[in-house]
């Protein structure tokens, strides 16, 4: 008896480790709202933070997938330089229609995350290392590639891409892709085969390949994964910024990381779910609007943000400890 | 005489099931004294205690006649208690001089304290000197053997002034001459009034080494003397406890026709040329000492390490197996020794760990159906009487047997012909064991081909219908069950069966 009551108590404390994050969204949303309903409350304004959360909150699915596997992407912020650069290249008023440049960016995300997992997978080279190494390598390549300056002049349909609405709506595109992109990474980490086993290989990966799971392969999926959302954020980042510019996302990757580890996921993979991303990238979007709106300087920030990673892992560490 | 340690009334459980219950444990300076008995009898949960590791729920220790309370290994060191682990761990980068003051390095005087290598390497000189052993303090760790690494470990506890120095099957990983340099060790040890708590299995040291013997069963103490009070037999009835028949169950099986045929199997120098059959409704036991080759064998079989050269034909057809997912395709399943290293992903629930091999099974066009999902869970839950308050329950959360049931489900459910088990039973207690053992009789009624890789004699020699002694890395001898005796397998294992030069 006092062994199930043990187990019912885990499961209720679960439950408020899996909400907990939710509850402090709802939490500062509401309060933000009480305290500033002219500006932070006015559903354009809302609008606008989920807007901002989108290409953070792409370039965080793309990571949630890489810390699921118990790896690390630190090349995406130079991916989205890269991608950006280079289909702006292609981007120029009559030359190519808009969907070429669109697919450029996404395939230099799909070459540098390849890149990154086949040093993984087949190189055996420590996730942090390796996207390091891109990363670096990555942001001299887009420099080269522009040669150092904003590549500008693009098509007016290429700049659409990232700045329209819904026709007869005020909801943003950009939205609507981070919204889609989430969704259907949520579908895959919780219906397929192939998302249970990024989980089994994050969870314990020598059992994942006795059980069958060809792991490099695994591996290499989920960077390419990764890639493939950086170069499209890239993209987008283009269009919205109507240049390509070589110093673009620098940073990213960390904001992207600490998306996925508010929301919850394991850093050291094989446990977190999917919304917790996305309320991880909504956090600190409205962390931003709602401090902006207070006027709280952007130093201060900073150091709020800090705290609020430390707080979310502090939290994870705790669960995990409990249950070993 | 004064005894140096008591242990009295010892209990502890964990998570409400008694794994100690009353034990008490009495150790003269100078004397070593023998700990046996069965995996799961107590002995590391008593050990740990000791050590600090666990806190008994009930019961004293006291060293020298006075009561103490040990905190933590650290403690225990301080107290002049020092374990040797069966799995030794020392940092293998680190040059021997530095693993032995590791945690304790010896510091330069003047104002900054940078650590003093020249004296570190003189004084484990000095210390290896006086205990005639041959090793360099400079020697990287990582180039001596199991041994010499033993050996360092024995020289660090007396560095640590250990009045009591426990060694946890200090003789499972290393050669016959070795064994007798370890002894010698042992007797120096006791003629300087240390007292030494060796854990074994092995009949013939104890008797060799022992001055007194204390056997523990399921938890309690079953028994305790004189090594010269005592023989083999005795301390069998007291380990056991009861007929082996009883324990282990044997089901009358038709064996049939060869399912499976290793051919001069290579694995490095880990797996030499080994060859056998295997029918099915067989069971078939690997035995041999630890590190002779048994775990490899079925790594390489199952495609986890890959084979150099021989084959492996199953029903008749060469295979090539170079993953574990090519084994799964042809139908095996392996069990392997470490459940929580390489069976199980501890992150998850009960139900994905039953479902992971089987997810194809459970899914159309890769998505999973999660009906038919947690129907197998239940279905193997209920059938293999797994203890879990649900199918979504963490696996982490559950009892080590019926972990082990879980890893079982996992691989059941994948319908395999052919059943590797390494070390089924290891560290789980006996009704669990008794469970598996009742299965791997099933699996065999049932026409499946089972290899049951073992460290435990009786075990081994209890469920199989013939088996194969391993010696380093090749098959050194074949036992039918009419000839199978404890004495031929240590034979054959330790190279004294005369098949190997």
């Amino acid at each position: 008896m006092s062994e199930r009551l043990g187990i019912e108590r885990t499961r209720w404390k679960d439950n408020v480790r899996e909400f907990g994050i939710l509850i402090a969204f709802v939490a500062i949303v509401a309060v933000l709202m009480i305290i500033s309903p002219d500006a932070f409350a006015q559903p354009k304004n809302l609008i606008g933070i989920v807007k901002q959360a989108s290409i953070n909150g792409i370039l965080a699915c793309g990571m949630m997938f890489v810390i699921l596997s118990d790896g690390i992407d630190l090349s995406v912020g130079s991916t989205v330089a890269l991608a950006g650069v280079m289909a702006a290249h292609f981007a120029h008023p009559d030359t190519y229609p808009v969907l070429i440049p669109i697919l450029i960016g996404i395939l230099v995300g799909l070459g540098v995350g390849l890149l990154n997992g086949i040093g993984v997978a087949f190189g055996g080279i420590p996730p942090f290392i390796i996207t390091l190494a891109t990363m670096t390598a990555v942001r001299g390549v887009a420099l080269i590639a522009s040669g150092g300056s904003p590549v500008y002049d693009l098509s007016d349909t290429f700049n659409g891409i990232a700045s329209g609405f819904i026709p007869g709506t005020i909801i943003p595109i950009l939205a609507v892709y981070f919204l889609i992109i989430i969704l259907v990474s949520g579908f895959i980490l919780t219906k397929t085969v192939f998302g249970r086993r990024i989980y089994t290989i994050g969870g314990n990966e020598v059992a994942a390949k006795v059980s069958g799971i060809n792991v490099k392969r695994m591996r290499l999926s989920v960077y390419a994964i990764s890639g493939v959302l950086a170069g499209f954020a890239g993209v987008l980042l283009a269009s919205r910024t109507i240049s390509g510019s070589p110093t673009a996302g620098q940073g990213y990757e960390l904001d992207a990381i600490a998306a996925v580890i508010i929301g919850g996921v394991s850093m050291s993979g094989g446990a977190g779910k999917w919304y917790g991303t996305l309320i991880g990238a909504l956090l600190l979007a409205v962390l931003a609007n709602g401090l902006d709106i207070l006027n709280v300087s952007s130093n201060y920030q900073m150091v709020i943000k800090g705290a609020i990673i430390a707080i979310a892992v502090l939290v994870d560490i705790r669960g995990k400890s409990r249950n070993e | 005489m004064e005894y140096i340690l008591e242990m009295n009334d010892i209990c502890k459980s964990f998570s409400g099931v008694k794994v100690l219950d009353n034990v008490s444990l009495r150790i003269k300076a100078g004397e070593v004294h023998a700990l046996m008995g069965e995996n799961g009898a107590g002995k590391s949960t008593l050990m740990k205690i000791l050590m600090g590791i666990y806190k008994a729920d009930s019961g004293s220790i006291s060293i020298n006649g006075e009561p103490v309370t040990v905190s933590g290994p650290k403690d225990a060191i301080a107290k002049g208690i020092s374990m040797i682990h069966q799995e030794l761990n020392p940092v293998l980068d680190m040059e021997v001089s530095e693993n032995i003051f590791i945690g304790r390095e010896l510091k330069t005087s003047g104002p900054i304290k940078l650590v003093d290598r020249a004296s570190m390497r003189k004084e484990a000189e000095a210390l290896f000197q006086s205990m005639d052993i041959g090793i360099n303090p400079r020697t990287i760790t990582r180039y001596l053997s199991v041994a010499e690494m033993q050996l360092v470990e024995i020289v660090k506890a007396i560095s640590l002034n250990s009045r009591i120095v426990i060694m946890d099957e200090p003789t499972s990983a290393i050669t016959e001459k070795e064994v007798q340099v370890l002894f010698q060790q042992i007797k120096k040890l006791k003629e300087q009034g240390v007292a030494i708590i060796y854990i074994s299995h092995k009949m013939d040291e104890i008797f060799k080494i022992s001055d007194s013997i204390t056997v523990l069963r399921d938890g309690t103490l079953a028994g305790t003397g004189r090594s010269t009070d005592l023989d083999p037999d005795k301390l069998i009835t007291m380990m056991v406890g009861r007929e082996i028949k009883e324990v282990y169950p044997k089901e009358e099986t038709v064996i049939k026709d060869v399912v499976l045929e290793v051919k001069n199997l290579n694995s490095g120098k880990r797996v030499r040329d080994v060859s056998f059959r295997l029918r099915s409704g067989e069971v078939l036991g690997i035995a041999g000492l630890v590190g002779s080759g048994r775990s490899e064998l079925a790594e390489t079989i199952f495609g986890i390490r890959p084979s150099t050269s021989g084959s492996i034909l199953i029903h008749g057809k060469e295979v090539s197996i170079r993953h574990p997912k090519e084994a799964i395709a042809r139908k095996m399943a392996m069990i392997t020794e470490d459940r929580k290293q390489t069976g199980l992903n501890l992150k998850t629930t009960v139900e994905q760990n039953i479902s992971l091999v089987s997810l194809g099974k459970l899914s159309k066009k890769g998505i999973i159906d999660k009906k038919k999902e947690a129907e197998a869970a239940e279905n193997y839950m209920k059938s293999l009487k797994i203890k879990t308050f649900s199918r979504k329950t963490p696996v982490v959360s559950l009892s080590g047997g019926n972990q082990q049931k879980v890893v079982l489900a996992k691989w059941l459910l994948s319908e395999p012909e052919i059943i590797i088990f390494d070390e089924p039973t290891r560290g789980i207690d006996v009704g669990a064991k008794r469970d598996i053992y009742l299965l791997i009789g099933e699996l065999a009624k049932q026409g499946k081909a089972v290899i049951v890789i073992s460290s435990e004699m009786p075990e081994v020699m209890g469920i199989s219908d013939r088996i194969l002694v391993m010696c380093e890395g090749s098959v050194a001898g074949e036992l039918k069950r009419e000839a199978f005796t404890q004495e031929a397998i240590m034979n054959y294992a330790s190279a004294r069966g005369g098949k190997r030069a």
